[in-house]
């Protein structure tokens, strides 16, 4: 078994008594790629969202369950949200640069945990950059406008981000639908390269980009859990006929 | 029969067409030849002063004497322009963070109860007379101030207070739908970094917003700057330049709505309260323009 890097147990999300994610279990291996599938409104976003306490935000939405991260259950309401934010980073659909530079996007998050200094963070910054396999192309506007960069520029950036405050796990919703093909190309290698570092969670509504990026895959359906297996086996031989329905492309 | 499309006088809709452009166009030369006409009205007071009947320009502008009715009549506008730059910018001062609290308040700390029972309180605010507002600082602040400070208690210090109460709705209003309108990502996308609320707010939110910030503000300094009567009730109505806050002195909007019954018109006092509703008139285009330049740099 590969060492775990976030386990799951019996997590429900409620948005106003609704339930959105019904009673899920799933162990997370650190250093891989998992994939969520499932039809539009099957939860995986909402499931997504609550492990790193997103769900917080939104007043109306109950979480309840246990999230193991080693010994920590970060579920509990006794986790400092800061800092468990600090561990798990998370990339959206849309690009969300911040309205300041390339450079302040990046050193947004290590300054405020307290890297001070200028040399130290000039370091995090190209460090950042070159992992998200973007420091080519900005090193000479660090100083220039986040926004003025393209979408998939934009992406790398925010994956940079994420990387910059020292994430065990990073967590991607959707991260490539809104962009081109070469783009997604890109983000797609590049999570293979991340893979090596972080335990990656990604929703993606893509089967191909499932099947393409990830070693393992779980397909969710009206807010339950209803296969998890090894990706190549999840595609080749599902075991239940609502996985084999959707991957063919039945329904969703 | 097949249907003609060309284009025909008697087709209902044709004339509709015709009729609503007409209309709305109507409206619209309504509105500019009214401001047009204005504007003529006030310049050609305004400017008589200078070009008939010899009133330097640079003199209204700086002389610090106002004695219009004098023997020789002197004309100095200083202590207006600069009461009413001091009491608006002042009370912009006041109000500005009190109505960004205010908004980051019913925006992201309490959004249900804001939205639903601050925000119309405030807005009341706007609705209230500015008479009611000139009588309660008279009645209110200026026995307070004359209580606690040297002086009678009129002055820029009451009206600035009673006019940041007046243009806390327009900070308040325009700051609460800007920060509203700033896409939820970014502050997930901070929220994810492991930012506090606090830095989210004064790192992410404030800056993004700050345009439209400033256009609340600048649009407060214009309504404060406009404000003639409840200024006129607290400020005093001397005028000079006051050594301090709670000494009388005089604005722009109080010397004119004090002295235009007053005088007759056509005579060289009447053309100088015209040229100081010039001065005003001027500022408040100026005011515009910044509005119009903010909001052409907040591309949120």
């Amino acid at each position: 078994m590969d060492e775990i890097g976030l386990s799951v147990k019996n997590l429900s999300v409620y948005y106003s008594d609704r339930p959105a994610v019904k009673n899920v279990s799933l162990d997370f291996a650190a250093k891989q790629v998992t994939a969520l599938i499932g039809p539009s409104g099957c939860g995986k976003s909402t499931f997504l969202r609550s492990l790193n306490r997103m769900n917080d935000l939104i007043p109306t939405s109950k979480v309840t369950g246990e999230i193991w991260i080693k010994e920590d259950d970060i579920n509990s309401p006794s986790t400092d949200v800061v800092s468990l934010r600090q561990k798990i980073g998370m990339v959206w659909q849309r690009p969300n640069p911040f309205h300041k530079s390339i450079y302040e996007n990046i050193a947004f998050g290590p300054r405020y945990h307290g890297v001070k200094n200028k040399k130290q963070l000039d370091q995090i910054v190209e460090e950042s950059l070159t992992r998200a396999a973007l420091w080519d192309e900005t090193k000479d506007r660090l100083h220039h406008s986040a926004l003025t960069l393209s979408g998939g520029q934009q992406q790398r950036l925010c994956i940079a981000r994420s990387i910059a405050v020292q994430p065990d796990i990073i967590l991607m919703d959707e991260p490539a639908s809104a962009l081109d093909p070469v783009s997604t190309a890109k983000i797609e290698e590049l999570i293979g390269e991340l893979k090596q570092d972080y335990c990656i969670i990604i929703v993606t509504h893509n089967m191909y980009q499932a099947a393409r990026v990830s070693q393992k895959t779980a397909f969710f359906l009206l807010g339950e859990l209803v296969e998890y297996d090894a990706t190549d086996k999840m595609f080749t031989n599902p075991q239940k006929a609502e996985t084999s329905d959707y991957i063919s492309g039945r329904f969703g | 029969m097949a249907q003609s499309f060309e284009r025909q006088k008697a087709k209902p809709h044709v004339t509709e067409e015709w009729v609503g452009r007409v209309y709305t166009l109507l409206c619209i030369f309504l509105l500019v030849a009214t401001i047009f006409s204005m504007v003529y009205f006030v310049a050609s007071r305004g400017l008589t002063t200078f070009f008939g009947d010899g009133v330097n320009v640079l003199e209204l502008l700086t002389g610090i004497k106002w004695n219009p009715e004098g023997e020789p009549a002197v004309f100095g506008a200083l202590p207006f322009i600069f009461g009413s730059f001091s009491t608006s910018i002042l009370a912009a001062l006041i109000s500005a963070p009190l109505g960004f609290c205010a908004a980051v308040f019913m925006v992201e700390i309490a959004p249900r109860f804001g939205r639903k029972y601050l925000q119309p309180v405030i807005e009341l605010l706007a609705g209230i007379p500015s008479v009611v507002y000139g009588f309660v600082g008279l009645s209110v602040i200026v026995p307070l101030f004359r209580d606690i400070f040297p002086g009678q208690g009129l002055g820029i210090a009451a009206g600035a207070l009673v006019l940041s109460i007046m243009i806390l709705p327009t900070i308040t209003t325009i700051a609460t739908d800007a920060l509203a309108g700033l896409p939820s990502g970014l502050k997930e996308g901070s929220y994810a970094l492991g930012s506090t609320r606090w830095q989210t707010i004064s790192r992410i939110v404030l800056p993004t917003t700050l345009p439209a910030l400033l256009t609340g503000i600048v649009l407060g300094i214009a309504r404060a700057f406009g404000e003639a009567l409840a200024v006129q009730m607290v400020i005093g109505n001397a005028p000079h330049i006051p050594r301090s806050l709670f000494e009388s002195t005089s604005t722009l909007t109080s010397a004119i709505t004090l002295s235009m019954g007053n005088t007759a018109m056509g005579s060289v006092h009447n053309n100088a309260l015209w040229s100081l509703a010039l001065i005003l008139m001027l500022m408040t285009f100026i005011f515009v323009f910044i509005v119009r330049w903010l909001e052409g740099r907040s591309k949120i």
